[in-house]
């Protein structure tokens, strides 16, 4: 038996919640919604970690500028502090070249990171999750149990398409469900409002389309400065975070 | 010394299967571990003994057995099979160092050796496994 899975529950013990940001869809935002996420309760201060689970494509690093930072190895290894985020990421043992894993090696990484990071006391972990409901989703599901789901989508029905499935199997494994976050709204429209509201899920609100958010990427002064971290924050205020 | 971290989970493993099996007593542990976890053995006893002193009865006097499972690893394109040794000796210290944490990232790091194709298989060889315990109801 793989040992390395007994003790996850322990490594996860005093982070008080969990919250993996996914969709069914990619490029909808998550990563943007999860690092900003991170620090927008960082600034609060709140004691946040942010945890890259997009493997083949992590954005996280690129997103908060990381740059020339290692874990430290101690009874494990400490995900180095980056602007207020104790941040962890495959980044650090890829150099960033093409990783092209599957499902099975998927799965292990997974165990490999939970099992020797040592968060310690954390009042959130944020994930930022990749596109779907495969191998990632699924074994976050298995091995983070207290994790709570915030689901980005986009106002196109494409993107509803695969976000309600998501959505659906969510629901059916009985798995907390933060709510439905809209993101890059350019009309008013609530068409996915009334679709969120006909599965009886929490709505959160929407984020505009921010024409100058590409100038905040790599740089996390600007990005809590930015018109999309304003609309966050109101939309975070009505969860109570 | 992510080792300790490693040697944890062994021994949460071992106390967690104990209890199914109703075991007052573990008296010994045999330890796989995957030759690509490079795992030192001198400070994965160590952090064994370590914590098992912070332990309960239950582990007071288990011995531990290690073995180390060598590494298989197998092109999916050419069928080719080769192992860690073969592998390590294109790595650079930082590739080795990496995979020492998270094995899969050899396949970020190395090619099969005969087509250099990416896509290759740990067949054996990787993580970290009890194989037996033994104790007394
Ligand atoms: N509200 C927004 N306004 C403008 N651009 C955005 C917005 N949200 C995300 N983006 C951009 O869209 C792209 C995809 O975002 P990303 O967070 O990587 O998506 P995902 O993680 O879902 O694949 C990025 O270039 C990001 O900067
Ligand atoms: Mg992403
Ligand atoms: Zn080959």
């Amino acid at each position: 038996m793989d040992a390395r899975v007994s003790v996850i529950d322990k490594r996860l013990k005093n982070i008080k919640r969990i919250i993996s940001v996914a969709s069914g869809k990619g490029g909808v935002g998550k990563s943007l919604v999860a690092s900003s996420l991170a620090l927008n309760l960082a600034k609060k201060g709140f004691k946040v970690g942010l945890l890259d689970l997009d493997l083949y494509g992590p954005s996280s690093h690129i997103i908060l500028g990381v740059k020339d930072v290692f874990p430290k190895e101690e009874k494990g290894i400490i995900p180095p502090n980056v602007h207020g985020i104790n941040f962890m990421s495959i980044v650090y043992f890829t150099e960033d070249k093409p990783s092209p894993f599957r499902g099975i090696d998927i799965s292990n990484i997974i165990i490999e990171l939970l099992a020797i990071t040592q968060w310690g006391l954390l009042d959130f972990l944020i994930i930022d999750m990749p596109p779907g409901m495969g191998d990632e989703t699924l074994d976050v599901i298995r091995f983070i149990k207290k994790s709570e789901f915030l689901v980005v989508s986009t106002p196109s029905k494409v993107a509803l398409g695969a976000v309600s499935k998501l959505l659906k199997i969510l629901k059916e494994l009985k798995i907390p469900i933060i709510g439905v976050l809209e993101n890059m709204s350019m009309t008013r429209s609530s068409f996915i409002k009334n679709e969120i509201d006909s599965m009886d899920l929490p709505y959160l609100g929407c984020i505009s389309f921010d024409n100058a958010l590409e100038e905040s990427i790599g740089k996390p002064n600007k990005l809590l400065e930015s018109d999309f971290m304003k609309d966050l924050d109101d939309l975070l205020e009505g969860i109570n975070l | 010394m992510h080792e300790w971290a490693l040697a944890e989970s062994i021994l949460v493993a071992a106390v967690e299967a104990a209890e199914k099996e109703k075991l007052k007593i573990i008296s010994e542990i045999k330890i796989s571990i995957g030759e690509l976890q490079q795992i030192e053995q001198d400070i994965f006893e160590f952090a064994l003994e370590e914590i098992i002193k912070t332990q309960g009865d239950k582990l007071k006097n288990v011995k531990t057995v290690i073995e180390t499972e060598k590494s298989t690893l197998k092109c999916k394109n050419c069928e080719h099979t080769w192992d860690f040794s073969d592998m390590k000796k294109k790595l650079n210290e930082d590739e080795s160092e990496a995979i020492h944490f998270i094995p899969e990232v050899a396949f970020v790091h190395a090619r099969c050796p005969k087509c250099g194709s990416p896509d290759f298989e740990i067949m054996t060889g990787r993580g970290v496994s009890i194989t037996s315990i033994k104790g007394e109801r």
